[in-house]
């Protein structure tokens, strides 16, 4: 096959190009510049896409002896990914960039570029297991479970996954270091990246401040009473528990928790951790990895990037998925997606809307 | 990778090296001296630079005095324009720096750091739509407070040739130092420093068929220009730095072959480069071809074409994937390619720049990589073309 192998300068991307090399196919590498200002070097372990993760997936591209090109998807990206994040939490939800980007940018923008000059897939070092079922593609979790990113990759369709090869997923993230090593790629040290890559220093409240500014308003109890303030609820997630600035302490002495965000009237209500459980969650705009399941039929559901899935009913109606969960689990947020499995297979994505407890 | 196959239509970029050039150097690996050193191994090795700086003043219209070698061409226009205002801004009271909106970068950057770092006032002249410096409009600007006018001899895009001895002329008669980056020109057109009427020129080897590393600013000898470089005092004090004697023999040998060879060259080249729009227009009869459309306006071996629709990105992969190596504009530090400052210049936009190639031809080039070119185009353009359709 005639693979575009998306390279951001990090060690999984490296290998994840070198085993499509080795396995047989027509490899050139990309780098995708994202950002709308880079930065010359890397600082530390977060962010990416620096002029040194540029240099160092070139690096990796010689010594693989493969043609190398870097794009320039910086508008894309501050479009479909970066103005989303920033627009999400302005409406009081808490989004997955890294989701977005998989679903606009890797598996959409990046292919559809690759499929005019005449390639077949996109190959990344997502950690994620593809397999031909009998009903079409599966994706699957990978081997490694702490670094499996099925979540995020959630979201993409049949087509997609068509056009996808993940060479990582039936490794563990030190194998892959160590296979790095071996096959002389200088980027077999270098840490991961790791929180938002556009977000370099970390500081996301301190982005979000910049973007949407201060909006003050009031954080209160689940009787309505105020009982503080906030500087916007952009720095609020549903489940947080800490940086509650919240002057009195609850009168029953246990801490308190963000159980809502309210854009409309600029409320976070913050309440006690048995006011955070959820036995129902809904989702809209679903995607499927292969066919939509109606259901109602019995599967695991995951809420967050790295969090414990959890058995419920799901089911499909109208344009929503609906998971009743056989066990209440706290901090639950809107805008996060909502992925079904069956077992290890991914079965579709949707993004929060509703809780219900 | 693989150069053997490849079609190299990028000469304007770097050229092979001549066989006379790699003779001449190879003859200077084994030896040893520093050309600054008194025994008899630095004479040696100063003699060898000697014999090279009056081969390369000789074939160039200059006085060997004249000659100041350098690292190559970039070195040369940074000495020319911070040397040439660093002399007069404050010593003569002229801070203004003039040079055309389409110069190689390696002037525009020195006159633009002048401006935001050293007081400055930097005027860039626009160019017409084929890039011609307005001769008019430089006549005005250029005054009594300015310090050196900058003008490239030939652009290195688009070809366009400039009447260099008419803004020689316009300096003069303002007082100010008259520069020319002449390292596109040198080889493929006359060029000759006396008759130019020229301060200050600029040539490099690598371009000629001699070594990367190793140039020339040629300067009349009552030019004081503050050097950039501070050291032991070599080139007059001007430019200090043990210089790469090998380099200098292998550039002296290069310019020899070019000069001799020139009006020949001229010709083939542009009999090529013929083939090359025959080419193109066949493939994209809705090509834009710019600079001069007059031979005599223009440099013989470079041909820029914008294909409406087709992106660089695009263009790029596609024509790398025959195995054509050629220009899509210039290309930032990280790698992306950008359009170029050059065809913004001729007033195309951004998406227009972003459609353009360069292809330029050079002493080894042949009908064979017309003939490639003319098989690669034609598969290269439709999947540019739909490239283009998916990016918007």
């Amino acid at each position: 096959m005639r693979v575009l192998a998306a390279m951001s300068g990090g060690v999984d991307s490296a290998v994840a190009a070198a085993r499509a090399v080795e396995a047989g196919h027509d490899v050139t590498g990309v780098h995708l510049a994202l950002s709308k200002n880079p930065q010359s070097y890397r600082t530390g372990a977060r962010g990416c896409c620096s002029k040194e993760d540029a240099h160092d997936a070139r690096r990796a591209a010689d010594v693989l002896g493969i043609p190398f090109y870097v794009w320039d998807l910086s508008d894309e990206f501050a479009a479909d990914v970066v103005d989303d994040f920033v627009a999400e939490y302005a409406a009081g939800r808490t989004p997955n960039p890294c989701l977005r980007c998989n679903e606009k940018i890797k598996f959409a923008a990046v292919l559809q570029r690759g499929i005019t000059l005449g390639f077949d897939a996109v190959c990344t070092g997502h950690y994620a297991r593809l397999t031909s079922g009998p009903e079409g593609i599966e994706m699957h979790r990978a081997a490694d479970t702490d670094k499996d990113q099925s979540y995020v990759l959630g979201v993409l369709t049949q087509d997609q996954l068509a056009h996808a090869l993940f060479p990582l997923g039936d490794s563990l993230k030190s194998e892959v270091r160590a296979e790095a090593e071996r096959r002389g790629l200088a980027v077999a040290d270098k840490p991961d990246s790791h929180d938002i890559c556009f977000i370099a220093d970390g500081d996301t409240a301190g982005f979000l401040d910049r973007r949407l500014g201060s909006r003050p308003g009031p954080i209160a109890d689940t009787d309505g009473t105020t009982i503080g303030q906030h500087d916007g609820t952009h720095h609020y997630t549903v489940g947080q528990r800490k940086g509650l600035r919240i002057g009195t302490p609850a009168a029953d002495g246990r801490p308190r928790y963000v159980l809502d965000i309210s854009p409309v009237t600029n409320t976070v209500t913050v309440g006690p951790r048995e006011a955070l459980l959820v036995r129902e969650i809904s989702g809209i705009r679903p995607t499927w990895t292969d066919r939509p399941v109606v259901g109602p039929w019995r599967g695991q559901v995951q809420v967050r990037a790295h969090g414990e899935p959890v058995t419920a009913e799901i089911a499909y109606a109208g344009d929503r998925v609906v998971a009743r969960l056989d066990e209440p689990i706290a901090g639950v947020a809107a805008g996060q997606a909502l992925v079904s499995y069956r077992g290890s297979q991914v079965v579709g994505s949707a993004t929060i809307s509703e809780t219900v407890s | 990778m693989a150069p053997v196959s490849r079609t190299y239509l990028d000469h304007a970029a770097t050229t092979p090296l001549v066989a006379a050039a790699i003779e001449a150097m190879a003859a200077q690996w084994g030896t040893v001296g520093n050309p600054s050193s008194l025994h008899a191994s630095g004479r040696a090795a100063r003699r060898v630079m000697e014999e090279s700086r009056e081969q390369v003043a000789e074939l160039l219209g200059a006085r060997p005095a004249e000659v100041i070698f350098t690292s190559g061409g970039t070195e040369a226009d940074n000495l020319a324009v911070k040397g040439a205002y660093g002399a007069r801004a404050r010593p003569q009271g002229r801070r203004r720096v003039v040079v055309s909106s389409t110069e190689h970068h390696a002037v525009l950057d020195p006159a633009r750091w002048l401006g935001s770092s050293a007081g400055a006032d930097v005027t860039e002249i626009g160019v017409d739509p084929v890039g011609r410096v307005d001769l008019d409009a430089l006549s005005r600007i250029v005054d009594d407070r300015t310090a050196v006018v900058s003008i490239l001899w030939a652009n290195n895009e688009i070809g366009t040739v400039q009447p260099v001895p008419e803004i020689a002329e316009i300096a003069h008669r303002a007082g100010a130092w008259a520069h020319s980056d002449a390292v596109q020109a040198v080889g493929h057109l006359p060029v000759d420093f006396a008759a130019s009427g020229l301060d200050l020129m600029t040539v490099t080897a690598h371009k000629l068929g001699g070594p990367v590393g190793v140039g020339a600013l040629l300067a009349r000898r009552d030019i004081g220009l503050e050097p950039v470089q501070h050291g032991g005092g070599q080139e007059r004090d001007v430019r200090s730095g043990t210089l790469d004697v090998a380099g200098a023999a292998g550039f002296a040998a290069a310019l020899a072959i070019a000069i001799a060879s020139q009006a020949a060259e001229r010709e083939r080249l542009e009999s090529l480069r013929a083939g090359l729009v025959t080419a193109v227009l066949a493939a994209a009869p809705d090509a834009v071809v710019h600079g001069p459309s007059d031979p005599d306006e223009r440099l013989p071996g470079v041909l820029n074409v914008e294909l409406p629709g087709c992106s660089a990105d695009a263009l790029l992969l596609l024509l790398d994937a025959a195995g054509i190596d050629c220009s899509t504009g210039s290309a930032c530090t990280a790698g992306v390619a950008e359009p170029s400052h050059v065809l913004l210049a001729l007033g195309r936009t951004e998406r227009q720049a972003g459609s353009a190639l360069r292809f330029s031809l050079g002493h080894t080039s042949s009908q064979a990589d017309v003939d490639a070119l003319a098989v690669a185009l034609p598969e290269v353009l439709t999947r540019s073309r739909a490239f283009g359709g998916v990016v918007g």
